[in-house]
């Protein structure tokens, strides 16, 4: 049983059921615009509800939707893994409006539906900041908006949107997650502002499934780069269902060439895998890695920490089936970290918020 | 130790480099401003010639965007893969414990302390009158 744990799984997604859902949360002139113009939902066609990775099959309602109340989250979840704490990462796209204005009237919508239909329904539950980074000055409002309720433990990001994430234009909002203490979430997904590829745009779900990964390689090297890290050490980064073994490699890469040509980016001043140790962690939620032998083991040994990645069930998504909610393969002695304590040593609000 | 007569002090002005090879190993000396260095030829990477690397400044960084740009001359990057070494020291800035080129006495001396001696020098005739690099190897 995982309660022996006290679990922190730090990846929850609540799924609004529709527009009609968040209005009550809108202005009077944006609440009739979604009515009038006939604003339904904005699921996302890349990412469909019926696709069997989107909600696990016995976690469905009868309409074939799932994880729209707090009661289903508690049932299939919380109660059943005996989670201490759970961060909800809406997934809604609203960072896929153009429309600057009609974004943040929505985001703050989603923001404050999590907040109303969620958090003050489970003492368990704490929340991300969604930013509609279609403008830093909204975004960093809306943290400042939030940041007040305690609850409120992380903002986040889609990890590809219109820049690369390091970029000094977004410094604003990485300035004020330091000083509320709330780490940067980036998720999996795009705000389809450039082709999910370097090389273009995918034909098929699965080869954008599994172009997330290059765009988790770019945002990270973008962080370091423009020297992010440098200028905010405080700043906790977390990839959020991004898969997990690809970062030795691209980190030995990032490295080797640093080497030669640190020259151009000055401020990034000792080893990059430090400084993606120090400041970087990732949810386990798929744990992209074979299950034979000790193969997760040795992955993990080429992290040098064990402090690093975090627990997450990544509900509703299917990831795994029954109650298996560790990913195979982690060794026993890893699990007290992982489970709790290194999502405690990341969220300076979990730890102040005295956690179950 | 060897002795190696490398060049002439008026053949190595300040700037200047001069690969010297001699008791099996290839040895490249710069002069800084009137300093004579000798460091090992062999980038310990993969054995890249410094000798044929670009020569360049320090440049160092408190905040993003700053560039705090020092010491023109004295980094020398291997041109195989731009790896960087001081070449008062030897050391690599990035890691400068573990990566880092030998180093080796140099220094000048008069010819007339060198003529007597057995000292390599198979390319030119060493002068009584003249000034002249030395590596000792």
């Amino acid at each position: 049983m995982l309660s022996a744990y006290r679990p922190i799984d730090c990846d929850l997604h609540p799924m609004v059921p529709g527009m009609q859902a968040l209005t009550p949360y809108m202005d009077e002139f944006w609440r009739d615009q979604v009515t009038e113009r006939g604003i339904t939902t904005l699921d996302s066609q890349s990412w469909p509800i019926r696709s069997p990775k989107t909600i696990r099959q016995d976690w469905r309602g009868p309409n074939g939707r799932g994880a729209e109340t707090v009661g289903q989250l508690q049932r299939q979840s919380l109660d059943r893994l005996g989670t201490a704490a759970g961060i909800l990462n809406p997934l809604y796209g609203v960072q896929l409006v153009f429309n600057e204005d009609m974004a943040v009237a929505f985001t703050r919508a989603l923001n404050d539906w999590t907040r109303a239909e969620w958090l003050d329904r489970d003492d368990r539950l704490r929340a991300s900041i969604v930013l509609p980074l279609q403008s830093v000055e909204a975004s960093v409002a809306e943290i400042e908006r939030l940041a007040g309720d305690a609850r409120f433990v992380q903002v986040l990001a889609l990890v590809m949107g219109e820049n690369p994430l390091g970029r000094r234009q977004y410094w604003p909002i990485f300035e004020a997650c330091v000083r509320h203490g709330l780490p940067l979430g980036i998720h999996a997904g795009s705000a389809y502002r450039h082709p999910q590829t370097s090389v273009g745009w995918t034909s098929w779900y699965l080869e954008e499934y599994a172009a997330n990964q290059q765009g988790f390689q770019s945002t990270l090297a973008s962080l370091l780069t423009e020297g992010a890290f440098a200028k905010y050490p405080a700043l906790k980064v977390v990839l959020l269902e991004s898969g997990v073994t690809w970062l030795p490699s691209f980190l030995w890469r990032l490295q080797k060439t640093w080497k030669g040509v640190r020259f151009e980016i000055p401020w990034v001043d000792r080893l990059p895998a430090e400084i993606i140790r120090d400041q970087v962690r990732l949810t386990v939620q798929p744990l992209d890695a074979p299950e034979e032998g000790n193969t997760v083991e040795r992955i993990i040994d080429h992290f040098r920490s064990e402090e690093m990645l975090l627990w997450a069930s990544d509900w509703p998504h299917w990831q795994f089936d029954g109650d298996a909610a560790i990913p195979p393969g982690i060794p026993e002695r890893l699990l007290p970290k992982l489970m709790r304590d290194n999502a405690l040593a990341t969220y300076q609000r979990l730890r102040e918020g005295a956690v179950a | 130790m060897a002795k190696i007569i490398v060049a002439p002090v008026s053949d190595l002005p300040p700037g200047g480099r001069r690969l010297v090879e001699a008791e099996g190993k290839r040895i490249v000396v710069f002069n800084l401003g009137g300093e004579f260095f000798a460091l090992s030829d062999r980038c310990p990477h993969q054995g890249g010639s410094l000798c044929a690397g670009l020569v360049s400044g320090h440049v160092e960084s408190s905040t993003p965007g700053e560039y705090r740009y020092s010491r023109r001359g004295e980094m020398v990057r291997c041109p195989w893969h731009y790896w960087e070494f001081d070449i008062r020291t030897g050391k690599s800035w990035f890691d400068p414990k573990r990566v880092q080129l030998r180093q080796y006495p140099a220094h000048v001396e008069p010819g007339a302390a060198l003529v007597e001696g057995p000292y390599l020098a198979e390319t030119f005739a060493v002068r009584v009158e003249d000034s002249y690099v030395v590596v000792e190897a």
